[in-house]
């Protein structure tokens, strides 16, 4: 009797662990962060399997909102967006760093976005994959852009685009002589420099063809030379590049706008083992050149560029010397409430005729 | 024990439509409601009160996005109209048999595809680079491309395009349904073609015209991917409000509360348009 119970308690606990060691990870992601063949290779390893939902940084918070952090286990925000996303919905919750494999990520990377995801004494997220905004010219026919506000000259009238979002309205406000990172703090400072960028925006919208959402869209007006030059991702440029070697990414002079995609865990996530044992292997030399050789850009992870191909390391030291490195305007947290200021003004400009 | 037992019959055939409307329609208008009366005044906290009905008529820019949707709107019903009433007319009445059910299964096939895939077909003719550019070019009518893609005549055609089947489909029913002597009977007496189309057509077809008019209305009022693909950056749209509003600006009381606007405004439009057209509702549902 005694040893029965003992057999069927053993019994359950080795069916239990199975069962946890085995999970569905729900991943709410970038297009390109999590490549098929990663995937494959990752289910093959560790038994659990994917799910894969790409977004983009808004919805992932909507998403995530929507549901009080449930629906997905590993979501992959930019780190600027985490704490006011924390302070205002607490959608996530902390990392637990004794359960990740921090040799693995390079040193800086990991301590500066610990420090701009850290909210109430708790770090909640890890860095991936970084890149940067900055101008993507045809050279061809648009050689003289080389800053946001150059997107606005009469020579290009017609053959342009640009997102209407927030960095839409960083950049320009950085290419104007102003320093909005600065004013982050300020909420009547950062409105007066919002008031200068809209007026300029306002005056450029004719200037537009059309304001692009996603990046297939942005490519797509590019390849046909409908468009001739627009403020978008590096990795966008350098995929064009390849196909047609005038179109490239150019560092603005004001300073290419840069990012950095996170690891986070909703706070309703099921599948804790399931996301940290990915953010182990996707951040191992070998899987993260493999991503970056899909996404196009780089990642956070520790000699992650060892296996990378050769034409894209080529491409990124084309767009970067050290000096454009140097002047990379890194995001810092955006404070609470801010959005609600520049989604005024991206209203008016939408609105202005 | 019959009339126990026709009840539960009664009951359980409503339950479906009850369950539905519960649960689907009036349970997250409540829910809407009430996020939409909360006011946010800080970080986490909330305030009941009307201050987000009170931005939209605050801001200008709002209700005049209002009004420009819902003039599009109505502008693309007109237009829906007297492209729909005269295919309408011939396939109920100039046509039998086959013809009729191959003319009107070609209304029908362009909807087998989704809505997406229509929009981005009118995106590809109409492109600086597209087919219709390009065409004219080759026929040597322009000397370089033209851009038709991102204005509102491009928003229109889209519109009329994806909504004229629900204008066609009323008015072929309701035309159907009108005795051809009657129209005989109308040149025997000596009436003009336009006469027998005022005095006996279209009184015939009016309660097609008016439910065919609701439901364009409001598909054109209510449509998102339409006017934001092809109208680029004049695409302002009141549901793309909505729409920034939850997911860019993460402000859901601003968004409920324009959704409640947009579902009042709306209905106060069609209320109006059946008493401009001395139309009831009940008249036009019931026929």
């Amino acid at each position: 009797m005694k040893l029965g119970l003992v057999a069927t308690s053993a019994l359950i606990a080795a069916l239990s662990t199975t069962a946890v060691s085995a999970e569905t990870l729900r991943l709410l992601t970038w297009g390109g962060y999590a490549p098929e063949d990663v995937i494959a290779l990752f289910e093959e390893e560790t038994g659990h399997t994917v799910e894969v939902t790409t977004s983009n940084n808004e919805e992932m918070i909507a998403k995530l909102r929507a549901t009080n952090g449930g629906g997905f286990d590993l979501a992959q925000p930019s780190q600027d967006r985490i704490t006011s996303a924390q302070e205002e919905f607490g959608i996530y919750k902390p990392i637990d760093m004794s359960r990740v494999d921090a040799a693995q990520i390079i040193p800086s990377m990991l301590e500066a976005t610990a420090t701009n995801t850290t909210f109430d004494g708790a770090v909640f997220g890890l860095p991936h994959v970084w890149g940067t905004s900055g101008l993507i010219v045809n050279t061809a026919k648009a050689a003289q852009v080389t800053d946001y506000v150059d997107l606005c000259d009469a020579s290009v009238a017609g053959s342009v685009s640009y997102r209407l979002k927030r960095p839409t309205l960083i950049g320009f406000a950085f290419s104007m002589g102003l320093d909005p990172f600065a004013a982050y703090a300020d909420a009547d400072a950062y409105k007066g420099i919002l008031d200068q960028v809209e007026a300029k925006l306002t005056e450029c919208k004719p200037n537009v063809k059309t304001y692009w959402d996603g990046g297939d869209e942005i490519q797509n007006l590019l390849r046909s030379g409908e468009v001739v030059a627009a403020m978008a991702w590096d990795t966008g440029g350098w995929q064009l590049n390849a196909d047609n070697a005038d179109i490239t990414f150019v560092a603005p002079k004001a300073g290419a706008l840069g990012w950095i995609d996170t690891f986070v865990l909703p706070s309703r996530g099921r599948a804790d083992d399931a996301a940290y044992d990915w953010i182990n292997f996707v951040m191992r030399p070998d899987i993260a050149s493999m991503i970056t050789n899909t996404a196009g850009n780089f990642t956070a992870a520790v000699n992650g560029d060892s296996e990378v191909s050769a034409e894209l390391k080529a491409r990124y030291q084309g767009s970067f010397d050290q000096a454009a490195i140097d002047n990379i305007k890194w995001y810092p947290p955006v404070p609470a409430g801010l959005e609600a200021l520049e989604g005024a003004t991206l209203d008016r400009v939408n609105a202005a005729k | 024990m019959v009339t126990d037992r026709s009840k539960l019959g009664f009951y359980l055939l409503l339950s479906p439509l009850l369950l539905w409307l519960v649960t689907l329609i009036i349970l997250p208008h409540i829910g809407l409601f009430a996020v939409s009366m909360s006011e946010k005044v800080g970080v986490r906290e909330y305030e009941t009160g009307f201050g987000n009905y009170a931005v939209f008529f605050n801001e200008p820019l709002y209700w005049r996005t209002f009004a420009r949707t819902a003039f599009m709107s109505i502008l693309t019903t007109v237009l829906t109209l007297l492209l729909g009433f005269p295919i309408a007319y011939y396939i109920a009445k100039l046509t039998r048999g086959r013809t009729k059910t191959t003319l009107f299964l070609m209304c029908l096939i362009p909807f087998w595809v989704s809505e997406l895939v229509r929009t981005f077909g009118w995106m590809i003719l109409l492109r600086e680079t597209g087919v219709l550019s390009n065409f004219l070019q080759y026929t040597g009518i322009l000397s370089e491309p033209v851009e038709f893609l991102y204005n509102d005549a491009a928003i229109m055609v889209g519109l009329v395009y994806t909504s004229i089947l629900f204008m066609i489909v009323p008015l072929v029913t309701t035309l159907d349904s009108l005795d051809d002597s009657l129209i005989e009977a109308g040149y025997d007496l000596g009436g003009s073609g336009f006469s027998i189309l005022r005095e006996i057509v279209i009184p015939h077809a009016m309660p097609g015209i008016v439910s065919g008019c609701i439901v364009v209305f409001m598909l054109s009022l209510g449509n998102y991917l339409t006017p934001i693909l092809l109208g680029g950056k004049d695409s302002l749209w009141f549901t793309g409000l909505i729409y920034t509003q939850f997911i860019t600006r993460f402000n859901w009381e601003l968004g409920s509360a324009f959704g409640f606007l947009l579902l009042g405004l709306s209905s106060a439009v069609v209320f109006l348009g059946l008493k401009l057209s001395r139309q009831s509702l009940s008249d036009t549902m019931g026929r």
